[in-house]
């Protein structure tokens, strides 16, 4: 429980913490640590200069710009569970931020800091991927937005270069008549997802209109069942359809497979909690 | 300047002056365990240090350490509020929690320089008698066993309430998930925060 030898740096502002960046070599931003700092005390990361950021006050804040809400980067778990903003407009992110982790870690830990890690278990990719997020990143050569479909890449990695920070995560607010829910099974201490499902449907008349599904923790990354999508579209939104739909849920993706669930028992479980999120919309 | 990764004992700390010495003090030898994590924050010790303004229990303090210190070995080891105990060190259990801000926060995976200026409680804060109505109801119920990790039961139960006074079963569960009891007492737990909401 003793990380690596490493030197500690604090950023004020974005600016200072690129530059703070591109001055030292093996250096890695800090946020709400509950990553990073386990992971360096188990050795599994050792950079050799951190860059403290979760004092960068305009990093904090949650606004809604038009038709979009923008969440900065240091925007904890409980904020977004406790945001009355995210509460009306896209609930479905306050009920997954409520699942992660414990009180403790949802008070400490990031959104920024969790796409960032881009653990394959954890519940914001499938989430934002569901309701389409982009996310603002900032460097020494500007500013650039990558939608969250492009971001993540694989487990662990992300579209992120070194020297580049998150800044915000943008959300457009859904079309009215839009429902959304997060249900996962989890791993029963950390409450990491074994397999999560994050489910959009626009509705109208009983018709479904917009269908976006995405699995998490099932696969080496997050990844939206197009397959689930397409059977749902423009179908009358009934329990038949919805086990239609469910069946082929996760169907000719690599599952993982590991001491908490083996692959075919995420194969299952994908259609279980894609069949309980879509029912509970309906 | 080479700070990687060999033996900690044969570190030297970040300005590369200060050489580490094998403690030879019979303080030392009775004040620190031989474990490594005290050597290591030992070396913290004498690597970059910085003067730090806290305000714990109501209390304004002023430790001089390095800033990347965990928080509960500064309480711990600089201020002698040993009442918040060392668990597991990697946010896994809850031993370690306090309130930041009055909300339950794991103190060792939280660099000091992070809690500056804020508002931070510790067990030793929460009444000076031992008489919050949480602390009565523990004793009321029994609720520990070898006491290890009631601490942070107690620190994430009076968070909890002082949110939501009233709190159900299913509630209780949710907000205490974080902390670990090796001897098992989460019936009592549940039952003590019970009696505490109601008084
Ligand atoms: C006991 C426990 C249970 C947990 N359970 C869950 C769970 O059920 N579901 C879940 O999703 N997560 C869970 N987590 C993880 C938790 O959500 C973390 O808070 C989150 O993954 C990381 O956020 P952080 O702010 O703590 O980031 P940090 O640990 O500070 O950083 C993580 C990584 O992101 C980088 N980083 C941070 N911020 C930025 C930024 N703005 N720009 C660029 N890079 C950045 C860091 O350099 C680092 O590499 C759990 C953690 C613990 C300790
Ligand atoms: S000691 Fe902090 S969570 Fe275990
Ligand atoms: S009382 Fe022993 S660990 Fe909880």
């Amino acid at each position: 429980m003793i990380p690596s030898v490493f030197t500690y740096k604090k950023a004020g502002s974005v600016s200072e913490a690129l530059q703070l960046k591109a001055e030292n070599e093996d250096s890695k931003f800090l946020a709400g640590g509950h990553s990073l700092i386990p992971t360096m005390k188990l050795r599994l990361s050792s950079p050799s200069v951190l860059i403290d950021i979760s004092k960068i006050d305009t990093l904090r804040s949650i606004t809604e710009e038009g038709n979009q809400i923008v969440i900065g980067s240091l925007v904890t778990h409980a904020e977004i569970v406790n945001s009355d903003v995210i509460k009306t407009k896209v609930a479905i992110m306050s009920e997954g931020a409520s699942m992660i982790g414990d009180v403790q870690v949802r008070n400490c830990g990031t959104i920024g800091g969790s796409i960032a890690h881009a653990d394959p278990a954890a519940d914001w990719p499938a989430i934002l991927k569901t309701v389409e997020a982009t996310v603002v990143i900032e460097g020494e050569s500007g500013k650039r937005e990558v939608n969250v479909e492009d971001f993540f890449q694989g487990v662990f990695t992300t579209d992120l270069t070194e020297d580049e920070i998150i800044t915000a995560i943008k959300v457009p607010v859904p079309a009215s008549g839009t429902k959304g829910t997060y249900q996962k099974f989890m791993q029963p201490a950390s409450r990491f997802a074994i397999v999560g499902c994050a489910a959009m449907l626009t509705i109208s008349n009983g018709v479904c209109q917009k269908a976006r599904v995405t699995i998490g923790g099932a696969a080496s990354t997050s990844f939206r069942d197009l397959g689930v999508e397409k059977a749902l579209e423009g179908k009358e939104l009934n329990a038949q359809n919805i086990e239609n739909a469910s069946k082929i849920a996760g169907n000719g993706v690599q599952m993982t497979s590991s001491h908490f669930a083996t692959n075919s028992y995420r194969q299952h479980l994908t259609k279980v909690y894609t069949q309980r999120a879509l029912e509970s919309l309906i | 300047m080479n700070h990687e990764k060999s033996s900690i004992l044969s570190k030297v700390n970040d300005s590369g002056t200060l050489n580490w010495e094998k403690p030879t003090s019979h303080k030392f030898e009775f004040h620190l365990s031989n474990s490594p994590i005290f050597h290591y924050i030992t070396i913290l010790k004498l690597s970059a240090m910085a003067t730090i303004n806290l305000k714990i229990n109501g209390k304004q303090q002023v430790v001089d350490v390095d800033p990347k210190t965990p928080v509960l070995w500064v309480l711990r080891e600089h201020l002698n509020l040993v009442g918040t105990k060392f668990g597991c060190g990697i946010a896994q259990c809850g031993a370690c929690t306090i309130h930041i801000a009055g909300k339950a926060t794991r103190s060792c995976t939280l660099p000091v320089s992070q809690v500056e200026g804020k508002e931070i409680t510790t067990i030793e804060g929460i009444s000076g008698e031992g008489d919050d109505p949480v602390q009565k109801a523990w004793l009321e119920h029994d609720v520990a066993q070898c006491g290890y990790c009631q601490t942070g039961q107690i620190m994430t139960a009076t968070a909890l309430l002082k949110e939501n006074p009233s709190p159900t079963d299913e509630e209780i569960m949710e907000a205490m998930h974080g902390n670990i009891c090796r001897c098992a007492t989460y019936t009592r737990i549940r039952a003590a925060i019970k009696t505490a909401s109601n008084s």
